[in-house]
């Protein structure tokens, strides 16, 4: 999948013998017109990615807006302490590993299925036509799909309605009942993504060589030994690399989606890492701890996805970055 | 591709095809179920059954949310944040993904910092602080500025740059063109098909934005349609949420038909740009996929 980089080189007209501060000049001089046009992009990066990065100074004080950042007294690393001894936060981390696994365990391997079946259709119209229909709820709002579930699911909508005059039942309480929750979590994440997810293993499918499956009919492979023998291993390592990220990722549990999902009867049990910083640190504003619990999620995340990227790499496939 | 026609084959086929179908209808009926509902009359809806055509279409819930001032207003605040919002989202996407894909000064280090922000961020407190420092605090701007560049299409249009022949440049050079000059007159016009892609994904990511909205804006005159959308049909206001004072509330269709409509309408500019979105999104995932 790797192109090689070439680049267009452009005329270097740098002096041989020059020192490095002469050098330095005329390459700037040379350089002016991108340097100008880079720098909106660059000041952007500075200011909203990078300058954060120093407000997490807020994790080590006891920030009190009254006395400034610098006044705020010096606190070390007590708030991180705080996060393992806090039930609040265990409860959070638990939700946040277990919405995680859920969501590997039953929507990670979805959108491979529907890619399998997808590839074993012989009408190419009908596959476009399903494939623009499983695509189009990734362009969704959260808002649009949680909106819809939840009229799907409330105490009189359609399926609540469905099963009382069905079989005489009271209504169920999908959306207030915690009990609910994570499964509706991992429902909502497969209705939305798994038709977008098939994109990347269907174009791994595009390069298989029909030839591999002519021969296989030859020797009188059926339909589920092809699939098995030659489809499976073709999307492999795509599996490998995207299995890996995902699991690099498992401290994000999408915050918009649980958020809109959160109301009052559930939100006491299943806050996610991220929703609890914005509960904490906006709502209540307690800026230090939720600055650290936030840089605790940042680091590990940061960790955990070298750590999968190396694993993507020692298993041969090339890394991400 | 050569097909065997055994009997197991074919019936192998049969499921294959009804599977499929049923996971499209899956997708497809909630779609279609709030569209009639959105459509239908106060007591085609009471009879409650579940249905996908309307016999008697009537526009009551969509006059309804259209005489609503906050309805209408967050309409044209979202509007305004997508115009806005892409063009500057383009600007600066394609000015430094330019620059990054010529062998400029410092590109390297500029490189590393762009995909450092990809594996770490200093996380929502701390950017709200610099939002807050740098005075967009219950402005549009507080939702277009923090997220000008996604980095991962910054990546992409740069590898996309990068596929320009360097012929190009030269030619331009020799011409007496300098870098500011060849990236109007020669890169952009060349790219407009990639700008106008890269700027679909944008403007749907602004469209369908829900939650710095919630985080930067305070006042409800600023809310954008997501967030309208929201209280109408999640936290289940729609009457009060959409009410233009008491005249407006004794005619109010139910508040099913309402909330749907307003579904339908948050939804409708999304369906109009999809078949576009659809033609560029398999070229950019798969862009995507090459190491940038």
């Amino acid at each position: 999948m790797a192109t090689v980089e070439a680049y267009p080189e452009s005329p270097a007209p740098v002096p041989a013998k020059a020192t490095g501060w002469r050098r330095l000049k005329s390459r700037l001089w040379k350089d002016r017109y991108l340097i100008l046009l880079g720098l909106p992009g660059v000041a952007y990066f500075l200011v909203y990615k990078y300058a954060p990065m120093f407000g997490l100074y807020l994790a080590f004080i006891d920030f009190n807006p009254f006395q400034g950042i610098f006044g705020s007294p010096w606190v070390g690393m007590q708030h991180f302490a705080r996060i393992f001894e806090d039930r609040e936060i265990i409860l959070v981390l638990w939700n946040t590993l277990v919405i995680s696994f859920l969501q590997i365990v039953f929507a990670f391997p979805v959108p491979i299925i529907m890619a399998l079946m997808l590839n074993e259709l012989r009408s190419e119209l009908y596959k476009r036509i399903v494939q623009s229909i499983v695509y189009l709820p990734h362009f969704l709002s959260w808002v649009v799909v949680v909106g819809i579930c939840v009229i799907f699911l409330r105490s009189e909508g359609l399926i609540n309605v469905f099963l009382r005059e069905t079989f005489g039942w009271e209504p169920i309480p999908f959306l207030t009942n915690p009990a609910y929750f994570k499964p509706l979590i991992v429902l909502q994440v497969i209705w939305k993504e798994s038709g977008w997810g098939t994109i990347i293993f269907l174009a791994a499918l595009a390069g298989v060589n029909p030839h591999l499956y002519e021969a296989a009919v030859v020797d009188g492979a059926g339909r589920f030994r092809r699939m098995w023998h030659i489809t499976l291993p073709a999307i492999r390592s795509t599996i490998v690399i995207l299995l890996i990220l995902r699991l690099g990722h498992v401290l994000d549990s999408g915050f918009e989606h649980i958020f809109l999902m959160l109301n009052p009867f559930n939100m006491d049990t299943q806050n996610v890492l991220d929703t609890f910083v914005y509960f904490k640190g906006i709502q209540q504003s307690d800026y230090s701890f939720a600055t650290a619990v936030g840089l605790f999620k940042g680091v590990v995340g940061l960790v955990l996805v070298a750590a999968a990227n190396y694993t993507a790499k020692k298993f041969g496939e090339e890394g991400v970055y | 591709m050569m097909w065997e026609r055994t009997i197991s084959s074919r019936i192998f086929d049969a499921i294959n095809i009804a599977l499929l179908a049923l996971t499209a209808l899956v997708m497809l009926l909630p779609f279609v179920y709030v569209i009639a509902v959105s459509f239908s009359s106060y007591t085609e809806f009471m009879r409650s059954e579940f249905m996908l055509i309307p016999k008697k279409w009537v526009l009551d819930a969509y006059e309804f949310i259209f005489v609503s001032d906050s309805f209408v207003r967050s309409l044209i605040v979202t509007v305004e944040i997508t115009v806005l919002g892409t063009f500057v989202n383009l600007a600066f996407t394609a000015t430094l993904a330019y620059v990054l894909s010529r062998p400029v000064i410092g590109q390297r280090i500029v490189l590393f910092l762009v995909l450092f922000t990809m594996l770490f961020s200093a996380g929502m407190i701390p950017t709200y602080l610099v939002v807050k420092a740098t005075g967009l605090l219950n402005s549009i701007w507080a939702v277009i500025l923090p997220v000008a560049i996604a980095p991962f299409n910054l990546i992409v249009m740069r590898q996309f740059f990068t596929t320009i022949p360097g012929e190009l440049h030269e030619a331009a050079y020799i011409d007496g063109a300098n870098d500011w000059q060849t990236f109007w007159k020669i890169v952009l016009p060349l790219s407009k098909p990639a700008l106008a892609a890269f700027g679909l994904f944008y403007a749907v990511g602004h469209w369908n934005n829900y939650f710095s909205a919630i985080l930067y804006l305070n006042d409800p005159a600023q809310w954008p349609i997501q967030v309208i959308l929201r209280q109408i049909v999640v936290v289940n206001e729609a009457q009060t949420t959409l009410a233009n004072g008491q005249i407006l509330l004794e005619h109010a269709p139910p508040a099913e038909t309402i909330q749907m409509a307003a579904i339908i309408v948050a939804t409708a500019p999304i369906l109009v740009v999809y078949p576009f979105l659809q033609k560029h999104f398999a070229k950019g995932v798969m862009l995507g996929s090459i190491k940038g």
